[in-house]
């Protein structure tokens, strides 16, 4: 038996891999659900009713998935042109603190309609800014991004503790460290009255045919695939690595920080600590799910965020810990990684 | 003397490719060999077969009486066989003496040895005069230094017989003779080495006996004292001059000049003030053997690599250094020396490859247009031939050959003033080959200044007009292609180029 590298990749195996992918994830999944007790089905069952059973329920998936299409999309358009952004999270907190700060006192005299699109550019360079310090260092030292950017998550968690403890603490939040809360005027509209579901879900989507038209279309997009599949060949090429980097960067760090923006604006109002329950790796997940795909990022962030809050529901009716909607996600990732392999080669014996 | 080593009848094909030919040799203690030949000769094969890195097809070693086992360099070490190889096999963040005993201890041994090592090595240090500081970091050391090091493991390791390939090739002048005066240090005191060299200079210097390989085949074997560079320069060649029926060429204008050109590279000038010119309609062939500057010279005028000084006139202008953009933009086409590193990117299409360089041509206020992208691909898939490809499918499925016809195409199909190709038919079969000429005469008949860069004597002859050689990132005097013979094409491939006289008919 041996492996061999398939010459053309058939449409049929690109659609259906992250399928097959999601099915064996659930299968094995299953497994787990068996041995803590419960009807396998049954649970299922439960997590798509926990996720899509009510009006309420499933506003509160879209939310959910919201800001992982941005953080998805972060991933995905820096890990195209291999650059190794693992601070998603970072530049997501920074976007967030960075619009609480701005839409609680600077900025609040501006009326809405100004001030919600400022706020959001706002938080979007604000997430760039921090991605340029790991960038920086690859481009000037050679240093890892892999390790800066990761690292770099730790440091503007910890800055953002220290602003919501210190100059930016909500006095009256009865000594709770949180932000100021943005003016009611800076958030933004609901797309669905009486949930939480805001205008941030097609910002997203907007954002993902955006950015999957830059990556097909422009010389920006083509040229950043190039400088990720070869950089040799792309300098030869005539493509300007350094620039092309900064531009993906920019791209993937302003994609998170606006990420966090939008959580602030559209849900919240305000920041805490824990404002993100790993919004920004999970874009990672979310990304490698759809095979860095911009649009399969929204149908992989629709299924993350699914398992994510139907799970809770089939925890309560089930007994079953909600864990196992985070060890179905990883699963998932790990099948779609053996799915991926299988796109590129093929078993002959 | 006794011999120690008899190679005998040893054959190895890799393919269609016969990389050693019924080559027989022997060594005598005390004896220093070198093996010349040009790049692909068959020197290293041969090394690696006795070494045991390869099986042979045919044939076999004995040492000392003994029949060394095919493929087991372990083998080979027991039998005191040490190599050195071109590139380092040592671990930069060890210590010269780890580096040194790394591969000598047992696994599970509970005590290491290492003082005993140490009084070893000294000794042999000692002995040979190789000066090393065995607690120093191998990453610290010289270049010259680490060579020190490989050869004293071999001689840790008791080594009778030193193999040493190319060892000059990442040396200073001054550490070469130092080399090989320890060499010559190691031969008086009984042991045996073969050094595998291209440079008549450091052959005749160092060697008693030389032994001449040419396209796998052992073709002479001289003892230093009856021979001459001159002879060794010619059997190294051959006696291929034969140039194939071709319209004389009509140079018109000159297009490109070069004058006093250096390139400095990681502190090192890698082009040391080259001069060159090259008209409309002529092809000037630049030969030589590998990693003489043929790299950074393609790279300077590909637009990849700056210059730190001298002149370069383009189309009767003189211009600052050249980036990618205004290499294509001044209509000068790029044949790549590695074609799959940076003449494609495998994973894109064919179109995305073809557009690529001149995407400011086929863009609109930053959008592709991937229409007349296609239409172009689809052309030079037609014009040039390629085939196992539509523009869509990934250049990866390309083989060699196609894939250089369509590197050829793109830069061919819109009539560049000046083609510079770099090894254009390196690795392609006999059939792409002949395409790949053809294109390159044809582009020279319709008046294009093409720079051939080739390590392939027979390319060069075949297609060139002017021959200049490159050898340590100078460049030779240019000489007429019609009158060089094997002997002095040898000779100025090794540097010796008093002979030749400069050319008269476009002397710059």
């Amino acid at each position: 038996m041996r492996l061999e590298r398939r010459e053309h990749r058939p449409v049929y195996l690109l659609v259906g891999s992250p399928i097959a992918a999601v099915v064996s994830a659930l299968l094995l999944a299953g497994i787990l659900i068996a041995i803590a007790g419960a009807p396998v089905l049954e649970a299922y069952r439960r997590i798509l009713i926990g996720a899509f059973g009510s009006r309420l329920s499933a506003t509160e998936t879209l939310t959910r998935a919201t800001p992982l299409i941005l953080t998805g999309l972060a991933a995905a358009t820096a890990f195209r042109a291999r650059l190794w952004n693992i601070g998603a999270e970072g530049q997501f907190y920074v976007g967030a603190i960075a619009v609480a700060a701005c839409g609680s006192n600077m900025l609040a005299g501006l009326p809405g309609p100004i001030l919600i699109p400022a706020l959001l550019l706002i938080g979007a360079v604000a997430g760039m800014v921090l991605i340029l310090i790991p960038l920086w260092l690859r481009l000037r030292f050679s240093v890892d991004e892999v390790v800066t950017s990761l690292l770099i998550n730790f440091i503007a968690l910890l800055f953002v503790s220290m602003l919501i403890n210190g100059v930016l603490k909500d006095p009256m939040a009865f000594g709770w460290p949180q932000s100021q809360s943005v003016v009611d005027h800076a958030m933004l509209p609901k797309l669905v009255a009486r949930s939480r579901l805001h205008i941030g879900l097609l910002i997203a989507i907007v954002l993902a045919v955006i950015v999957h038209f830059l990556q097909t279309r422009t010389v920006f997009g083509m040229q950043s695939r190039a400088a990720g599949l070869s950089p040799q060949g792309a300098a030869f090429a005539g493509v300007p690595l350094t620039r092309t980097l900064v531009k993906v960067a920019c791209l993937s760090g302003g994609l998170a920080g606006l990420a966090g923006a939008i959580e602030v604006l559209g849900v919240k109002g305000y920041v805490t600590t824990d404002l993100s329950p790993g919004f920004g790796y999970s874009g990672i997940v979310v990304a490698m799910l759809a095979n860095l795909n911009p649009l399969g990022v929204v149908l992989a962030a629709l299924f993350t965020a699914t398992m994510f809050v139907g799970a809770d529901g089939m925890s309560r009716s089930l007994a079953i810990p909600t864990y196992i909607a985070d060890v179905t996600v990883a699963l998932s990732l790990l099948t779609m990684l053996v799915a991926l392999f299988f796109t590129q080669y093929r078993i002959r014996r | 003397m006794t011999t120690v080593l008899d190679i005998s009848r040893v054959s190895k094909r890799f393919g269609d490719n016969l990389a050693n030919d019924d080559i027989s040799l022997s060594l005598k203690e005390g004896e220093i060999i070198a093996l010349l030949g040009e790049n692909g000769a068959g020197k290293t094969t041969l090394m690696s077969i006795l070494f045991g890195h390869y099986v042979p097809d045919t044939g076999r070693i004995v040492i000392h009486g003994r029949e060394l086992p095919p493929g087991r360099p372990r083998e080979a070490i027991r039998a005191g066989v040490g190599m050195v190889h071109q590139h380092f096999s040592l671990a930069p963040n060890l210590t010269v003496i780890e580096n040194i005993m790394t591969g000598t201890q047992k696994l599970w041994a509970l005590r290491s040895s290492t003082n005993a090592a140490r009084t070893k090595l000294l000794s042999i240090s000692d002995r040979f005069g190789l000066k090393v500081d065995p607690d120093e970091r191998l990453g610290d050391l010289s270049v010259g230094e680490q060579q020190r090091v490989e050869l004293l493991k071999a001689l840790f390791n008791d080594a009778r017989i030193l193999i040493l390939d190319e060892p000059t090739a990442v040396l200073t002048n001054i550490e070469a003779e130092r080399l090989f005066s320890t060499l010559k240090e190691m031969a008086r005191q009984g042991l045996s080495v073969i050094f595998i060299s291209h440079k008549l200079d450091e052959v005749m210097a160092a060697a008693d006996r030389i032994v001449v390989l040419r396209g796998g085949r052992m073709v002479a074997e001289r003892l230093q004292s009856e021979t001459s560079k001159a002879e060794l320069a010619e059997l190294m060649v051959g006696h291929r001059v034969s140039r194939p029926v071709r319209e004389p060429s009509t140079p018109g204008a000159v297009v490109l000049k070069g004058v006093g050109i250096t390139s400095r590279v990681g502190g090192v000038d890698r082009l040391k003030s080259i001069n060159f010119q090259l008209s409309e309609g002529e092809v000037l062939g630049i030969i030589g053997v590998s990693g003489n500057g043929q790299a950074p010279l393609a790279a300077l005028l590909s637009g990849v690599l700056s210059r730190t000084a001298g002149d370069l006139i383009l189309f009767g202008k003189n211009v600052g250094n050249l980036d990618v953009a205004d290499v294509v933009a001044a209509d000068i086409g790029r044949i790549p020396e590695d074609r799959n590193k940076e003449g494609a990117i495998g994973e894109m299409a064919i179109w995305e490859n073809v557009v690529l360089e001149r995407l400011p041509a086929f863009s609109r206020a930053g959008m592709v247009d991937r229409k007349a992208g296609m239409t172009f691909a689809r052309e030079i898939i037609d014009a040039f031939d390629v085939r196992g490809g539509a523009p869509r499918s990934r250049t990866r499925l390309l083989s060699g050959g196609n894939m250089q016809k369509l590197i050829l195409g793109r830069n061919l199909q819109q009539r560049p003033r000046i083609l510079i190709a770099a090894q254009p038919a390196r690795g392609l079969d006999e059939g792409a080959v002949a395409a790949v000429h053809a294109r390159i005469l044809e582009a020279r008949r319709q008046g294009t200044a093409v720079l051939l860069i080739s390590e392939d004597l027979d390319e060069v002859i075949a297609l060139a007009d002017r021959i200049q050689a490159i050898v340590d990132g100078r460049l030779s005097p240019p000489v007429d292609a019609g009158d060089v013979d094997a002997r002095r094409l040898g000779l100025m491939m090794a540097g010796d180029w008093s002979e030749t006289p400069t050319e008269t008919r476009h002397a710059p």
